[in-house]
């Protein structure tokens, strides 16, 4: 991938959160240059769907600072948001609604213009492969088909930044390579960031890695620097996440 | 974007058969008693002539149907209030909303306005069935309106406190019971008040600020009464909503 000299599309700062006296999130730093890829990796409980909904605005961060293209999403959270496109872990969807009515909707809600949302929807609809899809009603759709309007509904505003949670769940292989399809072509001229278990998902369409345990950052690398000092991303992920000899770590106020 | 939001409801609301059931049903109920009212209307009518000054038919018959009919929107509210937010916390649609460039005033304004629209168009039904009477001779326009207003006026206070409800549960039954308890406190709580007119219960009770609109009386203390109500539960669900973000 060529390295981009650009400003950061996402920057946050010392990011932390706690529920009650659990610390889920502790001083995370974490930055996004324009056509970046990043991968977000950790074992279950690790803090990488708090990362995503703190960076979302779905959740107010307890410590820290995030920026979405420049703009601080906690003073003005409307313009930040409207530079994100967010796939949670479950596909947000109305099931009552057919493909076409419901990306209409979050087109709106990102108000774009009647004009624009014509336009918009063909693009989306063509690019994640619904152009048949389009008048069938959500809930009657398989999950690979739910998943890929989830997706279209992230980026149907094109957003700057991308969000994705775990976007590869669920799906059979042929499917699994579509999304990751889709997903590298995305990467070539925005920001995304991924959250994944699926070690080969990062080695295959990541440009950085940042592994995560316990809610801290363990690595932060470019996949690059990884291949060039020798390092498999597997026995890296391993050491820092498989640490149960060390008690000292585990997680206390 | 609030008018987004409440068109979203709309058509999620009518794409389903609830609305149509509870549309129907309502009007089947309301036309009942419009009709049995109507009935003993003619049947009293050659005595009321006698008297100097006879209630008409406005009176005897559309006042009484106004009544029940706020009853009615006091049982169906909660059925249709529940889903509001729970369904878009059980559905994990409500990440989609907070995701989107928009606020928690917008959320929940756009909410109220769709069901809003729902319940002017079952205003409208009883209404039509009212203006039937037209046929038989002159209505009470004066008092039809003061019950229209006051219809509106107290369907928007269930509006906002089923709304609120929505907001403190993820499960929309629960959401229905509760705000469906809420509503019949408040409908009962002037009973404790028995013939007296300026105790607080009354004051507090709902349906006693509904029964001075049905007899045609328009106070701004009811009317202030309703505003506020309906302020107090939207300034709440935005808050709760707001609150469930930062705690997470």
């Amino acid at each position: 991938m060529t390295e981009q000299i650009a400003s950061p599309t996402i920057s946050a700062r010392s990011l932390s959160r706690y529920f009650g006296n659990r610390v889920a999130v502790r001083e995370i730093n974490l930055e996004l240059k324009h056509g970046e890829i990043l991968g977000l990796l950790g074992p279950n409980g690790a803090g990488k769907t708090t990362i995503m909904r703190m960076l979302t605005g779905n959740l107010a961060p307890s410590a820290g600072c995030v920026e979405i293209c420049g703009i601080d999403l906690l003073d003005k959270p409307r313009d930040a948001k409207a530079c994100i496109g967010y796939l949670p872990e479950i596909p947000p969807l109305y099931r009552e609604l057919t493909v076409n009515e419901y990306l209409q909707f979050a087109a709106r809600l990102h108000r774009l213009s009647n004009a624009e949302i014509q336009f918009a929807l063909d693009r989306v609809i063509h690019r994640c492969g619904l152009d048949d899809a389009g008048k069938r009603l959500i809930g009657s759709l398989s999950k690979g088909y739910q998943q890929r309007v989830g997706i279209a509904q992230a980026i149907i505003h094109d957003p700057g930044v991308i969000i994705l949670d775990e976007p590869t769940v669920g799906l059979d292989p042929n499917q699994i390579r579509e999304i990751r399809t889709l997903i590298r072509e995305l990467g070539t001229e925005r920001s995304v960031i991924l959250s994944t278990h699926l070690l080969p998902e990062v080695e295959s369409i990541c440009d950085r890695v940042q592994i995560m345990h316990k809610g801290s950052t363990v690595l932060s690398d470019s996949l690059n620097n990884l291949k060039q000092k020798g390092i498999s991303l597997e026995e890296t992920f391993m050491q820092f996440t498989m640490d149960t000899e060390n008690p000292k770590s585990s997680s206390s106020p | 974007m609030i008018l987004v939001i409440a068109r979203k409801e709309l058509k999620i609301l009518f794409g389903s058969p609830l609305a149509w059931i509870l549309l129907a049903l309502v009007q089947l109920v309301l036309a009942w008693i419009f009709l049995a009212h109507l009935d003993t209307f003619l049947q009293i009518q050659p005595q009321l002539v006698r008297i100097a000054n006879p209630p008409g038919a406005t009176e005897t018959i559309i006042a009484p149907v106004f009544a029940m009919a706020a009853i009615v929107l006091l049982m169906i509210t909660p059925l249709l209030t529940a889903r509001l937010i729970a369904e878009e916390r059980r559905n994990h649609t409500m990440t989609f909303l907070i995701s989107a460039p928009i606020s928690m005033i917008d959320i929940v304004l756009g909410k109220f306005l769709g069901l809003m629209v729902f319940f002017s168009i079952m205003i409208m039904l009883v209404v039509m069935l009212s203006m039937s009477l037209l046929a038989g001779g002159p209505l009470d326009f004066g008092l039809l309106l003061s019950n229209v207003a006051g219809l509106f006026l107290i369907a928007a206070c269930f509006a906002s406190l089923g709304l609120y409800f929505s907001c403190l549960s993820a499960h929309p039954a629960i959401a229905a019971a509760g705000a469906l308890g809420a509503l019949l406190i408040l409908w009962v709580l002037d009973i404790a008040a028995g013939d007296d007119k300026d105790s607080v219960t009354r004051d507090l009770s709902l349906l006693a600020h509904y029964e001075n609109f049905n007899r045609g009386m328009i106070d701004t203390f009811d009317l202030a009464y309703f505003s506020l109500f309906v302020l107090v539960f939207l300034v709440l669900s935005i808050r709760r909503l707001d609150k469930e973000r930062l705690r997470g």
